[in-house]
């Protein structure tokens, strides 16, 4: 915990050096961050915890694949794939009761993100290819899919804007009064306990977690098929992906359009590495990044400060937390010799 | 509209321009893998190469932006290096966090040295270099001796990293690392300086390739304007098995696919053009299911040595 701290507050203090190298002034900058980010009950509700809810989505899933030694770097194409089956399906459910609207909604880009890290799963199972170059790889194409979907099939019914129609209010999450704040967050937190639950109480996650630590000694002494653990693990981790952007869209956006994304994919493999794989950790540290990016805008808004430098914070953190665990592996093994 | 031979001599010169970035990064890359190295940073040290040419380019020439793309690719890499070899951490993650930390200094960078108006199109750039005689060859002239200087320095790589990599004892010391550092280092090799230097070496080239895509063929910066070239790049280099000459290959087909766009707008075809897009990152999901069976990389991929 203590490590995770000084790893954010690293991050965070190169940000200030860098504003003051940069010719801003770095204590009105993070100030600005801060009011962006908790600074009243609508900023905390709408802005921090509205960006946590994919993060923490997208951050659990990456971390099943971790476990199991999987690492799928293709958050944001899954995103996106999820993103355009709940739009799809939602834009056709508009006498449905929302009762079983939503769950279909969900379900879909559940199913979407899922199928569009089969690819890669299936290259990995039957052809030994990276899964790390496939997953990257397949981002681009899900881009360009949102691209074309929005120029064609899905393009809102007056074909203008590259962007959909608005999803009809059956298919769209509840809100809570007065803030943006949507039922995602429920369901993120509800992933959260889910995953916790799984990797404490469960056979199948001491069997991941086996085949993360020693996939030779997995399959030797404990037969297990290592292979296809790992492939599922890839299966769920890219579901959990296409639900984020499922719930983007139905809480959020309400309509497909580019840059739904703004590169939630890799910002949550800081969150889930600040969190260690710990799902519960995640819950955390999600919040800590949606602050980040929610302060960002208010950052460019009100001090004109560019919201993408908070990048380098987040590079800065992720460094810190591999130093510090590397560092920390050496100092154990010296004792342990 | 029929093809006609200025429609083939303006592919094959797109091909070829386009290619040039993809291939000047891949080269570099390869270098790195060959020593064990897989560094996905080189997406940020193409993206420091662009915006350190912009700046280079509207403070000194289009040469001083050449020079000072090189120097900023190699200064990520160092990032990249002292965190995967120095510390030994997960080398994709490493250079997951080295292009983070590309695009947040570049985006604000760029903002701070040329406000929010941004660069416009008024940096020198680097013109075609015409080779007499040769450049009137059909078809092969105006792609091979009718372009930027870049071109010619990619093209010229490529014999080197091959005699580099099969002809020079270092070469050799490095290819011996990438297999395994264990015994590169029983013989008497500096495996971690090996890795050192080839990641070094292959981030300049990275830089390299992001002042080609500002000097030669955008001239200009924008947020973010490497568009995932950097990740393409670590494709080439295992379509191209890990060979200079597959890697010119590879980098050449991408550089085509990409190219083929525009032959299909000229000849008015309707077809989205999201799908040309698409077609490189899906040939090379087919060539690498369909060719990396036969072919093996470097052992010791992605492990640092001690």
């Amino acid at each position: 915990m203590k490590r995770q701290v000084a790893s954010f507050g690293a991050g965070l203090a190169v940000l200030a050096i860098f504003f003051a190298a940069s010719g801003h002034d770095p204590v009105a900058a993070l100030g600005a961050m801060y009011r962006g980010a908790f600074g009243s009950w609508y900023a905390f509700t709408s802005g921090t915890l509205v960006r946590a809810i994919p993060l923490m989505l997208i951050a659990l899933g990456f971390t099943v694949g971790l476990r199991a030694g999987v690492l799928n770097i293709g958050g944001e194409g899954q995103f996106y794939a999820g993103a355009i089956a709940a739009t799809w399906i939602g834009l056709k459910l508009g006498g449905w009761p929302t009762i079983a609207a939503i769950p279909l909604v969900l379900a879909v880009a559940f199913g979407a993100g899922a199928l569009w890290v089969a690819v890669p799963a299936w290259l990995r199972l039957r052809f030994g290819v990276l899964e790390v170059i496939s997953t990257l790889l397949l981002n681009f194409v899900a881009e360009a899919l949102v691209s074309f979907m929005v120029q064609g099939p899905l393009q809102e019914s007056q074909h203008i804007y590259p962007q959909s129609d608005q999803l009809p209010l059956s298919a769209r999450l509840p809100v809570l009064p007065g803030t943006r704040l949507h039922l995602g967050i429920m369901i993120a937190l509800g992933c959260a306990v889910l995953v916790w639950y799984v990797f404490r109480r469960t056979m199948i996650g001491f069997e991941l977690r086996a085949v993360g630590r020693g996939p030779i000694a997995a399959r030797v002494t404990g037969g297990l098929p290592v292979q296809r653990l790992a492939a599922m693990a890839l299966l769920v981790s890219g579901a959990f992906a296409g639900l984020a952007g499922g719930v983007e869209v139905g809480g959020v956006s309400y309509a497909l359009y580019p840059n739904l994304s703004p590169g939630y994919g890799f910002t949550a493999i800081a969150v889930a590495l600040l969190a260690r794989q710990s799902p519960v950790g995640i819950i955390a540290s999600a919040i800590l990044f949606g602050a980040l990016e929610a302060g960002a805008g208010a950052m460019q808004r009100d001090v004109g400060v560019p919201a993408v430098a908070v990048y380098v914070a987040e590079a800065v953190t992720i460094i810190a937390v591999l130093l510090a665990d590397t560092f920390s592996v050496r100092r154990r093994n010296v004792v342990t010799a | 509209m029929m093809l006609d031979a200025g429609m083939i001599d303006g592919f094959l010169a797109a091909s070829v321009r386009v290619a040039t970035p993809l291939l000047l990064a891949a080269l570099g890359e390869m270098l790195a893998e060959r020593g064990g190295v897989i560094n996905l940073g080189i997406e940020g040290a193409m993206l420091a190469g662009a915006l350190a040419a912009a700046v280079g380019a509207a403070t000194g020439g289009a040469w001083t932006g050449l020079g000072a793309s090189a120097v900023a690719g190699l200064a990520l890499a160092l990032v990249f290096a002292l965190v995967a070899i120095g510390a030994k951490a997960d080398q994709i993650i490493s250079g997951t966090a080295t292009t983070l930390l590309a695009v947040g200094l570049t985006g604000a960078l760029y903002q701070a040295a040329f406000g929010s108006a941004g660069a416009g199109l008024s940096l020198p750039t680097l013109a075609p270099v015409r080779i007499p005689a040769l450049a009137d060859v059909p078809f092969i002239g105006p792609a091979l001796f009718d372009q930027p200087v870049t071109t010619y320095l990619a093209l010229v790589a490529v014999p080197l990293c091959w005699w580099f990599l099969f002809r020079t004892r270092t070469g050799l010391a490095l290819r011996a690392v990438g297999e395994s550092p264990e015994h590169a280092r029983a013989a008497g090799v500096n495996a971690r300086r090996m890795q050192f230097g080839a990641t070094l070496v292959g981030g300049a080239f990275a830089g390299l390739a992001g002042g080609t895509l500002v000097l030669a063929q955008v001239g200009t910066f924008a947020e973010r304007m490497t568009a995932g070239r950097g990740f393409i790049a670590i494709a080439i280099v295992v379509l191209g098995r890990w060979h200079p000459v597959g890697v010119l290959g590879a980098a050449l087909l991408f550089g085509a696919a990409t190219a083929l766009q525009f032959v299909f707008q000229a000849m008015g075809l309707a077809v989205p053009y999201q799908l040309f897009l698409v077609l490189p990152y899906v040939l090379t999901l087919l060539l690498l299911a369909g060719l990396v069976g036969g072919v093996k990389a470097p052992a010791a991929l992605g492990r640092a040595a001690e």
